[in-house]
């Protein structure tokens, strides 16, 4: 076979890549985009290990089946609750694969050549592949083990901190630049006296990313997810600088284009900025006293009884729900509420934060785990007018999503990120364990508003209640 | 294939995935964002070049690693979107 061949099946996969994310534009084709995308995987693999007769065959069918097994594993197991933690996880392995994939390609050509052999344009490859990927390993094993609990969430953020960060940033670029610059330098010097420094850079790399995420707070896991996503995909494409490899550069700058794209929507909902993300701990000191002050005496407990009373003569009802409907899986409790309210002749619908959740889109997720049709999930700018014209909006498990004080008070840490408008309504439902603060440590005014009641306890609990009493109520 | 025309390769797949990823809605943003995630497992193409060529038992050893991480990132990926698509479509079609 000729050369060009592999390149035309190269091609073939590539096409298959983009053709698979147009089909993700709508739910109806997704599903089958998701399959071409993956047809183009195993076409891309297929053909590489034919073309390139892999030496031990045994080692890569083992390598490949011990791979394959642990990504079936977790992906059959996982929660969807848990599911961001498994995405970060997986964004990782990506990152580590490629710093890898780099290293052992310039260890490769030790054996053969001096430093004078090699083109510039491999070492400069190899380089930025160890750095992004090595960041993006070690960065989302961080952000994973915060998602999942392991690593504290809290967002800290000292001088010492940055001082850190920005001297490993410098000690990887250093090396970097040292290994791309030396070939030309000293001339033909043997490899394995300048390939240490792809080491140091790939340790000072690692480091970088593990200072990068830890002082990050849970709030702003969204957005480094999708960030470290991006990551992933342009280490793959600067593999495919370094193997001169086209499809892993159309394909990693697709991924990295899609990460970046998802940031920039995870920093507008937020009203965050990047630099304010990885910079700046989100406000973690709210005084005490003045939350006693706010909620002293203007708090109106309810009960499911009478919540269900308020739904009997409802004509619209919007459910916001936030994470902590998601941790106390209570989806399938309120699907059925939604639907039960529907089946009344009553418009219910679900009215949908953008970063509700744990990473973009995940609310959607879970709902749709629980049933809940495309067409109730109502967006942000599409639910917010429509809350004047709704009699009841229940709040189960959302707490920053739905603060007024993000568009009262200029210096609070959440001010200006858009939110959904819940007390535009007649009546709203806050149902929460307690008072406590969201992941932005901001008191929320809304609780305190005379529309507002509150309905304590467990989401699941509670909302499983309050299917049980309507559905007395209207038999 | 030289630097600058891979370079070609980089810009003009920069631009046709911004337009592409734009339209997908944000309910849909999860499956995309582990099916990218898969995508990005790509790289496991390089992973298996290097585990089969390798030279020096380091550069396999390194190869080896990065096959299993690779292919962890692409077949959990894509079917952990799966799942979660089949969700969506179930959803969408019950009612």
């Amino acid at each position: 076979m000729p050369a060009s061949v592999l390149q035309f099946i190269y091609l073939v996969s590539g096409v298959l890549f983009i053709q698979g994310l147009r089909d993700m534009t709508h739910p109806r084709t997704a599903t089958r985009g998701n399959q071409i995308s993956a047809l183009g995987m195993f076409i891309a693999v297929l053909v590489t290990a034919l073309w390139f007769e892999i030496l031990s065959p045994l080692v890569l069918l083992a390598a490949l089946v011990v791979g394959g097994a642990i990504g079936t594993w977790l992906a059959v197991t996982v929660e969807t609750t848990e599911m961001p933690q498994l995405v970060g996880l997986f964004n990782g392995f990506g990152g580590g694969a490629s710093a890898l994939v780099a290293g052992a390609e310039l260890i490769d050509q030790f054996t053969t050549g001096t430093s004078a052999t090699l083109p510039v344009g491999l070492t400069a490859s190899a380089a930025l592949a160890g750095l992004i990927g090595a960041v993006t390993f070690w960065g989302s094993l961080v952000a994973a083990g915060k998602l999942h609990g392991v690593v504290g969430d809290s967002p800290v953020s000292t001088n010492v901190g940055h001082a850190l960060k920005g001297l490993f940033f410098l000690v990887a670029v250093a090396a970097g630049l040292f290994l791309v610059v030396q070939p030309s330098l000293l001339g033909s010097v043997p490899l394995a006296e300048w390939i240490p420094s792809f080491w140091v850079l790939v340790v000072s790399a690692s480091l970088l990313g593990i200072f990068l995420v830890v002082p990050i707070g849970g709030a702003d896991m969204p957005v480094v997810i999708a960030l470290l996503n991006s990551y992933s995909g342009l280490a793959a494409a600067t593999t495919g600088f370094v193997l001169n490899n086209t499809v892993l550069i159309i394909a990693g700058t697709l991924v990295g284009a899609s990460g970046l794209i998802l940031t920039v929507i995870m920093c507008e909902s937020m009203n965050r900025s990047l630099t304010n993300v990885f910079f700046g701990g989100l406000g973690a000191d709210s005084d005490s006293e003045d939350v006693d002050d706010m909620y002293e005496g203007n708090i109106t407990e309810t009960s499911p009884e009478e919540v269900t009373m308020l739904l009997e003569t409802a004509g619209r009802v919007v459910v916001v729900p936030g994470y902590g409907m998601a941790v106390a899986q209570a989806q399938h409790a309120v699907a059925e509420l939604v639907e039960l309210l529907d089946e009344n002749g009553i418009d219910a619908e679900f009215g949908i934060h953008p970063v509700a959740g744990r990473m973009p889109g995940h609310m959607n997720a879970l709902l749709a785990e629980a049933d809940v049709p495309y067409d109730k999930m109502r967006e942000l700018e599409e639910v917010n007018p429509t809350f004047s014209q709704t009699d009841v909006v229940i709040v189960t498990g959302a707490n920053d999503v739905v603060n007024p004080l993000a568009n009262e008070d200029d210096s609070s840490p959440i001010a200006g990120m858009p939110i959904l408008n819940v007390s535009d309504a007649q009546m709203v439902i806050v149902n929460k364990r307690s008072l406590s603060t969201g992941f932005s440590g901001v008191p929320n005014p809304l609780f305190a508003e005379d529309n507002t009641s509150m309905l304590f306890g467990d989401a699941k609990g509670t909302m499983q209640e309050l299917v049980t009493e309507y559905k007395e109520a209207t038999n | 294939m030289t630097f600058v025309e891979n370079l070609t390769l980089f810009v003009l797949a920069a631009f046709v995935g911004y337009e592409i990823i734009t339209k997908i809605p944000t309910n849909l943003h999860t499956p995309l964002m582990s099916g990218a995630n898969a995508i990005s497992g790509i790289t496991l193409l390089g992973s298996v070049v290097v585990a089969g060529s390798g030279s020096t038992t380091l550069a396999t050893a390194l190869g080896f690693l990065a096959v299993v991480m690779a292919t962890i990132n692409v077949v959990g990926g894509y079917l952990v979107s799966h799942f979660m698509l089949e969700q969506f479509s179930r959803g969408g079609s019950n009612r």
